[in-house]
């Protein structure tokens, strides 16, 4: 029973952040329509730039506060994502308003290339280290129900944390800002929302902004786990069935199905795996959003789709 | 002047029906595969056919298939590395496991398999669709990375899932040399082209398209979703297949699971779309297109960094070529949402009036 449990912290604390990387596509989803395959590359892009410069800047300007040069870096870092933001939707996007939903989706995966590309001639191509100070060790917690207590990774309760707050926050800011609240609208319908006088061009760059800041956050948590590196930009991968799980335009979807995920994956993998082989994770992933897709089209908490000739 | 229908009256259904009603283009594309069996064999050197040839021509085949069910049924599918994948190991064991397996009858049968897997992947599109559908078809890819894998079987339990074929040969033609090669894979995409531009322009080709343009509209009418669904997964899964056993046997000749890697259905769907959705001509010129241009930036960009002075790392060339191919689709989706076959008929429309403006 402790061993459960322990796996099924593990695969929800595993849900939190891949919901992380799946509020990405989701903001981008609801707000313009885009299927953003770029947002692994982002998530890659982001957090190089976050490892090198939290290593220049102390280099280039000779302190050595650690905390100081990471909060320099994630400014930097956090400008440069406003700015990749503002180039894809001035040089891209906003020439292809209008298009289906497969060229946007191509158009995105075109943009994957621009950015791997970019991020790795700018920022090299090595393995490189974010160390924002999350702490390593595992804590037991529960001593006196289980003998032993649960191991729990304290890295993860911390990122798991961070995802909570960052949610609460996007919510906030979806709810109760003017901004937020001209996003929802465009969202729910462009052209009533531009006949109002909301501007289409500028909330666009704004979420893509915002999809880069959520990037970002994944980038540096992801980053401190596995190390930054190209296959960084393969957890969009894992992130997907998270979306269509719980529905391409519920940001609450995107992380209920997180956490559905992560669980199934732990426990698919530790419970199932050892029989058929290992490695079955990332396709369980897969096959569990399948099956939920067959009785709910639109996720789990998708808009309904209706059907009009 | 010289590109014009005027006088080329039809007096028979046959005629009426013909694939290329106008003579002009009857002669041209007779021309061209004439040029591709005779002329380019006598004119390129080997590496032509090794580099750009065979892998345009066995991609051309896929995505021909990938278009049937894009471009004409309208399901986005991201399984096609996998359909390939299955295509090739099938294949492998037909010809590992039966005795004096005839090649043909192997690659064939490869696309048979595929067909049943791409059938049974195909079923979620009944419910699902557009963006979901194309999420729900990584299912397949992401599965049968895994099975290849990890199950032995399939690789007649080789350690690292690498598998080899050697020794190609039909009733005693050896297809050794690239030419035999390219010969081989011609033959193939001729044919193939020819059953998929009949089957698009037939009843179920038609049934296709309306389901592409509004499946419940299509339905009303008495159109079957299942049927058309399936069958259009059925009739692309069997293409891809096919393709991706030569893309084992006669490109690569040793493989492992790793070559059918989810790039590849990336490149198949760019290649629909950049070629064109909906056209089987479109469908060959985004296999050229996504063929050649990477061999084009490689080559040219050391090149062109010589010009202004500089050497660059290899490193620097792959980033760059990422950047400029990246840049390129999208300026392409840009300017030419509807691909390069577009611009194909856009350019015969000009023909036929040249030499007046309108």
């Amino acid at each position: 029973m402790g061993f459960f449990l322990e796996t099924l912290i593990g695969g929800l604390m595993a849900g939190m952040l891949y919901s992380l990387v799946a509020l990405g596509f989701v903001l981008i989803f609801k707000a313009s329509g885009v299927f953003n395959f770029a947002q692994g590359a982002m998530v890659l892009f982001a957090a190089l730039a976050m490892a090198r410069f939290s290593e220049w800047l102390p280099q280039w300007f000779g302190f050595e506060s650690l905390i100081l040069a990471n909060l320099l870096a994630f400014l930097i870092s956090v400008l440069i994502m406003f700015l990749l933001a503002y180039a894809i939707e001035r040089l891209a996007l906003r020439h292809l308003v209008n298009q289906d939903g497969a060229t946007l989706l191509m158009a995105t995966l075109g943009i994957t290339y621009v950015i791997d590309g970019l991020g790795q001639s700018l920022f090299g191509s090595d393995i490189y280290q974010v160390n924002v100070g999350m702490p390593k060790d595992p804590v037991f917690i529960l001593d006196s129900v289980f003998e032993g207590g649960l191991m729990v990774s304290q890295e993860d309760l911390v990122a798991a944390a961070i995802a909570a707050a960052l949610v609460a926050g996007l919510s906030l800011f979806f709810q109760k800002t003017t901004t937020g609240r001209a996003l929802r609208a465009v969202a729910d319908d462009h052209q009533a929302a531009q006949s109002i006088g909301i501007p289409l061009n500028r909330i666009w760059v704004i979420v893509w902004c915002v999809a880069g800041i959520v990037a970002l956050v994944a980038g540096i948590i992801w980053g401190s786990k596995l190390g930054v590196q190209f296959s960084l930009s393969l957890v969009a991968l894992r992130a997907l069935p998270v979306i269509i799980l719980g529905g391409l335009t519920s940001i609450p979807g995107a992380i209920i199905g997180g956490l559905i995920i992560g669980v199934g994956e732990k426990l698919s993998e530790v419970f199932l795996g050892p029989f058929v082989g290992g490695g079955i994770e990332i396709w369980f992933a897969y096959m569990v959003a399948l099956v939920v897709l067959l009785f709910r089209p639109q996720g789990l908490f998708g808009e309904k789709i209706i059907d009009r000739v | 002047m010289l590109y014009r229908e005027n006088g080329q009256f039809k007096t028979s259904y046959r005629g009426d029906q013909a694939i290329f009603p106008i003579a002009q283009d009857r002669w041209l594309i007779s021309a061209m595969i004439a040029f591709a069996f005779v002329g380019v064999p006598l004119i390129f050197d080997e590496y032509y056919f090794l580099a750009i040839f065979i892998p345009f021509l066995i991609l051309s085949l896929a995505a021909v298939g990938v278009n049937i069910l894009v471009g004409y049924c309208g399901q986005i599918s991201l399984g096609s590395g996998a359909f390939m994948a299955v295509g090739a190991y099938a294949a492998y064991n037909l010809m590992l496991r039966i005795d004096g397996m005839p090649l043909i009858v192997a690659i064939i049968g490869g696309g048979f398999f595929a067909t049943m897997v791409g059938m049974v992947f195909g079923i979620p599109s009944l419910r699902v669709r557009g963006l979901y559908l194309a999420v729900a078809t990584l299912a397949a890819q992401f599965f049968w990375d895994w099975a290849f894998l990890r199950v032995g079987w399939f690789t007649n339990y080789t350690p690292s899932g690498s598998v080899a074929v050697s020794n190609l040969h039909i009733m005693g033609w050896r297809i050794d040399t690239p030419v035999d090669k390219y010969w081989f894979c011609l033959g193939f995409l001729v044919v193939f082209a020819l059953v998929a531009k009949n089957l698009v322009r037939s009843a179920i080709g038609r049934n296709w398209m309306a389901i592409r343009d509004m499946d419940v509209a299509a339905a009303v009418i008495g159109i079957r979703p299942v049927y058309a669904k399936l069958s259009a997964f059925a009739v692309s899964s069997f293409m891809v297949g096919m393709a991706g056993a030569l893309w084992g046997f006669v490109y690569l000749g040793s493989w492992e699971p790793a070559a059918f890697s989810i790039e590849t259905s990336f490149q198949l769907l760019f290649m629909v779309i950049i070629g064109g959705l909906g056209s089987i001509m479109g469908a060959m010129m985004g296999a050229a297109f996504i063929v050649i241009t990477p061999i084009f930036l490689n080559q040219f960009l050391p090149v062109a960094a010589g010009w202004v002075g500089l050497t660059v790392s290899t490193a620097a060339v792959t980033h760059t070529e990422f950047i400029i191919f990246g840049v390129l689709i999208v300026w392409f989706l840009i300017v030419e949402p509807h691909g390069l076959a577009r611009l194909w008929s856009i350019g015969k429309q000009k023909l036929r009036i040249w030499p007046f403006p309108h």
